[in-house]
């Protein structure tokens, strides 16, 4: 006997201009199941919720609710229609109370207050405003408020990212207990503990299709994990880093300790050191901390707690300008957050160390000119449309945002993601000069996204899940599956007896 | 009570500081009575509602540069339908300038909903476009306004059962006001609508996701703010008698009254009742500068001080509350 899929989801694809973000997705929720639904970085997962939830129309496939064809246009449709989400980011509006928030989603207040009695919020006042309740608070009131609706379906997006362990195992209770009363739940984490405590099945995207729907069972993680890489894993090994050369790396001396670093909710205990000559790749799935941990170490962020050592100092810095005197640079990821993009190449890289000195006396136009001059040449800028930055291409812009560390010689560069978005050149020229930076002796810490460029351009991986280092890989052994696995939070070479509540937090941690 | 203080806190603030520059008005001209204050409440009146125009706007987190201009427009086509016609005709042309406000704002909404070209931009533009548009309807000040209208903001409304005294401090140009404010704004704030301004202003992303519908909650908050201009307009006419098609003073008065009035021009903060007082406040503080013979340029280096000083403070209570 087959039972009806609450919600069938088939040959969902969206396109934005030529790039597809999704090509062909489905997802079927039987009533009373928890759904897992996975996916690497990039894989579509938050297109496709976007798509279930009305915020973004599709370009192709269809949608059924209980069998019928329903087109949500909209996230009040969404909810008429059943299906309620709860973001990652909380969505109540920041100004107005809870119980104006509650009116303008029409959720009654009783069942509203007894969940979040029921998820371990005892005393929520409704009339305190929304900005003034803390972030971990406001996405349990983001789950009371669709709970209350008595939705067919709840969807939740890394409901348990930002909450303490307490608040969590409530919320996983909750989740547990509402589909045994024929209500399903659509689960989107990238925790396995909780996946294979919590879900029945799972559905698995990568590069924007449904590559495998599987049944939760003891030992499943290694067949997620190879679904979520698919034909990767078979790829050609590009040319691994000669294991002299990451042993020359290794002997430089300590630039950079961090001990215990620990940023607001997200990060919670990271200690590793980055050496001269060494460019050490950061690895982690979205939002497990390594924005503040970059933060930390570029002096945007105060800590709250550790210490960072640079050149076997203690320092505190409290401005990037801090970061910046001690030969820290920090080139993120998005190109707009670090270039003038209405002024000129020169400009641009110019600023850091003209900006320096710290007054506002006049420039040495000719000391300028040469060392902008160089860190063009050497980074072969493509200089054609050098008068106003944003009319570069990506690339370009990228290798701008590097130039111009170079051209101020900061002795330590921390990437962020520096080739998201550009063309194989560009990227094959940016790691060429990573290496030659570590080759003089200057360290990098690179985080990518892109896994196989740990081994094209790292000495070694740090691997970063919840806020805590689980893993250090040595190069040689840093391929795309060994990386996942670990950024998972799945203990290394133990492939077949994982148990399935294998304990992420304790069991995989390996010091350096 | 301390958390309806740390709501209304700002607003009891400016009432008190009204009824203080009032205390300082009798103090300087002994002789002030019910009849400068009937004035003042006329002369405050276009400035109100160019103020509730702006306000609901601003909550909504956009701005309206077109608010004098529509003013204008409003004003001249009144008087110019009024002129020469009959007294009730009047009934009729009253209705039209709101409708005609009504759909001039919405328009605004839709040109930035549709274009999604920047707010500031698209509504200077109709600020431009109004402008002409009310020289072509009224080449220079003229054209007329019914008696019946004329009348509705001059004296007072006898309060039964009230000594005289009292009710002399009450001008039915105040009473009009309040009734207009409280027409539009009282059903507005207790609906689905009102907070859904409220909601797009504070966060539009969250405003969506909690299924607002953004685009025509943000068009109706360009009408209501067209409304509001309209019956600024109204009240140009029936104040002065003719319609003038030179926007006044208003667009930078309505500005400086909502920022002092405690409404967050990034939206989604504030409420109506301050901005109003506010708008009191600036023009009670020219009557008295007024009053003291200061030199008129200087007047207004005052009124720009005032309001950085009163913003910074309010900024200093609200920071020392939080840390409490």
């Amino acid at each position: 006997m087959t039972t009806q899929p609450l919600l069938d989801a088939s040959g969902v694809a969206k396109n934005y201009g030529a790039v597809a973000a999704l090509r062909n997705a489905s997802l079927s929720v039987l009533p009373g199941e928890v759904h897992a639904l996975m996916g690497a970085n990039g894989a579509g997962k938050s297109t496709l919720v976007k798509i279930l939830t009305g915020a973004v129309k599709p370009s192709a496939g269809r949608v059924l609710i209980r069998g019928e064809t329903r087109a949500i246009h909209s996230p009040a449709e969404a909810r008429r229609a059943g299906l309620v989400p709860v973001y990652q980011e909380p969505s109540l509006i920041p100004d107005l109370d809870v119980a104006a928030n509650l009116r303008l989603t029409d959720t009654p207040l009783e069942p509203f207050m007894n969940w979040v009695r029921e998820l371990g919020v005892p005393d929520l006042d409704i009339r305190d405003t929304a900005r003034d309740i803390p972030l971990a608070v406001q996405r349990i009131l983001d789950l009371a408020r669709a709970l209350a609706v008595e939705p067919d379906v709840v969807l939740l997006d890394e409901m348990t990212a930002a909450l303490p362990a307490n608040l969590a195992e409530r919320v996983l209770d909750v989740v547990r207990r509402q589909s045994q009363t024929g209500r399903s739940v659509i689960f989107i984490s990238h925790r396995f503990v909780e996946i294979s405590a919590l879900c029945d099945r799972a559905t698995v995207l990568r590069d924007g299709a449904t590559v495998g729907v599987v049944d939760i069972a003891p030992g499943v993680e290694e067949q997620i994990v190879e679904l979520m890489l698919g034909a990767k894993i078979e790829k050609q090994r590009a040319s691994v880093r000669k294991s002299d050369a990451v042993e020359a790396a290794s002997a430089g001396t300590t630039r950079l300790a961090v001990r215990n670093l620990r940023v607001g909710t997200k990060l919670n205990d990271v200690s590793f050191e980055l050496r001269n000559g060494e460019v050490a790749g950061l690895i982690a799935l979205e939002g497990q901390g390594q924005d503040e941990l970059f933060g930390a170490l570029s002096g945007s962020v105060r800590p709250s707690g550790g210490t960072i050592e640079v050149d076997g100092q203690t320092l505190q810095f409290s401005h990037p300008k801090d970061a910046i005197g001690h030969g820290i640079a920090y080139v993120p990821g998005d190109r707009s957050e670090a270039l003038l993009m209405q002024r000129s190449v020169r400009e641009n890289i110019a600023l850091p160390f003209s900006a320096r000195f710290g007054r506002w006396g006049p420039i040495n136009m000719r000391q300028e000119q040469a060392r902008v001059v160089s860190a063009i040449q050497r980074l072969q800028i493509d200089t054609r449309a050098q008068r106003e930055v944003q009319r570069l291409s990506g690339g370009n812009q990228q290798k701008v945002t590097i130039a111009r560390w170079i051209a101020a010689d900061a002795r330590t560069i921390l990437c962020f993601d520096p080739t998201r978005g550009i063309d194989v050149g560009t990227k094959q020229e940016i790691y060429k000069l990573l290496r030659e930076l570590a080759g003089q002796g200057k360290s990098v810490l690179f985080y990518t996204s892109e896994l196989e460029e740990v081994q094209l351009v790292c000495d070694r991986a740090i691997v970063i899940f919840g806020g805590r280092v689980v893993d250090v890989l040595p190069v040689e052994i840093a391929d795309e599956a060994a990386l996942t696995r670990a950024a998972y939070g799945l203990p290394r070479g133990a492939q077949q007896d994982v148990g399935i509540l294998a304990d992420v937090s304790h069991g995989s941690v390996s010091a350096l | 009570m301390t958390r309806f203080l740390r709501r209304q806190g700002w607003v009891a603030g400016l009432f008190v500081l009204f009824v203080a520059l009032l205390i300082v008005t009798k103090l300087i001209q002994p002789g002030y009575g019910t009849g400068d204050f009937g004035s003042l409440v006329r002369a405050v009146l276009p400035y109100a509602f160019a103020v509730a125009a702006q306000t609901v706007v601003v909550i909504a987190g956009g701005i309206d540069l077109s608010v004098a201009a529509m003013m204008a427009v409003t004003s001249v086509t009144a008087a110019a339908m009024m002129n020469g016609a009959s007294e009730e005709y009047a009934l009729l042309v009253v209705p039209f300038v709101l409708l005609m406000g009504l759909a001039l704002g919405a328009l605004n909404g839709i040109l930035i909903i549709v274009t999604r070209v920047p707010d500031i931009v698209v509504t200077l533009a109709t600020l431009f476009v109004l402008q002409g548009v009310a020289l072509l309807i009224l080449e220079a000040p003229g054209g007329a306004a019914a008696e019946w209208l004329k009348a509705t903001i001059v004296g007072t409304i006898p309060i039964p059962g009230s000594p005289e005294g009292i009710a002399a401090w009450v001008p039915k140009a105040l009473v009009l006001l309040i009734v207009c404010l409280c027409i539009v704004w009282i059903p507005l704030r207790r609906s689905k609508l009102g907070l859904s301004i409220y909601a797009i202003g504070s966060s539009e992303l969250a405003a969506f996701r909690s299924g607002v519908p953004v685009a025509r909650t943000k068009i109706v908050a360009y009408a209501l703010a067209g409304l509001f201009s309209a019956m600024g307009g109204l009240s140009l006419t029936m104040s002065t008698g003719i319609g003038a098609p030179i926007p006044g003073p208003y667009l930078l008065a309505s500005v400086a009254a909502v920022v002092l009035g405690g409404v967050v021009l990034g939206g989604g903060k504030g409420g109506l009742l301050g901005p109003i007082v506010a708008v009191f406040v600036l023009r009670l503080v020219r009557t008295d500068l007024t009053l003291l013979a200061v030199d008129p340029n200087v007047t207004s280096i005052i009124e720009g001080a005032i309001m950085v000083v009163v913003v910074m403070f309010g900024a200093f209570i609200a920071m020392r509350g939080r840390q409490s």
